[in-house]
């Protein structure tokens, strides 16, 4: 039996129904399997979290230390440390971050800028 | 005291040779190495769909069940975990099955019906795995794998069934006519 004549087989609900049965099983698939976007932005000063900021709109934030002000920028799905009075620039030397866990951590100001997501990627770090 | 006798009618006959054909499909099927539970063609589906198809639901639940209750006493798996999942993806899909058949048959063919009866034996199963067997939501990371198994085999199976009715009824438009099939 040809490959055509199978086709012939199908009614047009049947198409209906295993396109919604694919569409469903690729929908499914990036949802649970796909990469986790990160949704907020959290910024801590002297281990105390001082701000959750949403990944959805931009916006900036100025937190204080005991060098002085850290400036944190968020941008849709990014966030960076814009600028910081630490000596080195380590955490605005690293740009944006994307990826859900991710972090930047400004030492000698205490302050410190991590991504959260759905999910976890770790169960805790320490530096 | 009079006795009863109870005679076997032609349609107890049928679920008889039905049932009979989907167990061998099932303990057949069940050779076959899987990665996963549950990750399997479901060959006894294209059985039960025939009998819907041509005889009516309430036949086609009969086939069904005796399935269920013969392959996991031929497989050693009575009562055992596998064999409840079996039971509640099958009562599922025959709950399914009972609203599905109503689709006007025009437009929706053995293969939609193939296609819905797997989501919903697979659906059955993962409600009563996560209920149950493993109560916890990381299970719902397996789903695209069962969904795409109910997909394919979905519609393989329906292809087939529709197959089957095409052929053993020469005028294959009309297969929903129940009892068209003569006593063989």
């Amino acid at each position: 039996m040809k490959f055509r004549q199978w086709l012939h087989l199908l009614r047009p609900g049947d198409w209906l129904v295993v396109g919604a049965a694919v569409a469903s099983t690729l929908a499914a698939g990036l949802t649970l399997w796909g990469p986790d976007r990160p949704t907020t932005a959290v910024v801590r000063a002297g281990g105390q979290t001082v701000a959750r900021l949403s990944l959805d709109v931009p916006a900036s934030f100025e937190v204080k230390g005991p060098l002085g002000v850290t400036h944190i920028e968020v941008q849709p799905g990014r966030a960076r440390v814009a600028s910081d009075p630490g000596p080195r620039q380590y955490c605005v030397k690293q740009g944006w971050l994307s990826r859900s866990g991710a972090a930047a951590i400004c030492a000698p100001n205490e302050v410190s800028l991590q991504l959260e997501g759905r999910r976890a990627a770790y169960d805790s770090m320490s530096y | 005291m009079a006795d009863t006798l109870i005679r076997a009618d032609a349609s107890d006959h049928r679920v008889a040779r039905y049932a009979a054909a989907a167990i061998a499909l099932s303990v057949a099927e069940a050779a076959i190495p899987t990665p996963l539970p549950g990750v399997k063609p479901g060959l006894a589906n294209i059985v039960v769909l025939l009998v819907l198809l041509r005889h009516g639901w309430s036949e086609a639940a009969w086939v069904a069940l005796l399935r269920v209750f013969a392959t996991s006493l031929l497989l050693g798996q009575l009562f055992a975990p596998g064999f409840f999942l079996s039971l509640t993806g099958t009562l599922m899909t025959l709950v399914l099955l009972a609203c599905a058949v109503r689709l006007p048959r025009r437009w929706f063919g053995p293969v939609s019906l193939s296609v819905l009866a797997a989501f919903a034996h697979i659906g059955g199963q993962m409600l009563l795995a996560r209920l149950w067997l493993v109560p916890h939501a990381g299970l719902w990371a397996l789903w695209p794998v069962f969904s795409a198994t109910a997909t394919v085999f979905g519609t393989v199976n329906g292809l087939i069934t529709a197959r089957l009715l095409h052929g053993a009824s020469g005028v294959a438009r009309d297969a929903s006519a129940p009892d068209k099939e003569t006593s063989d």
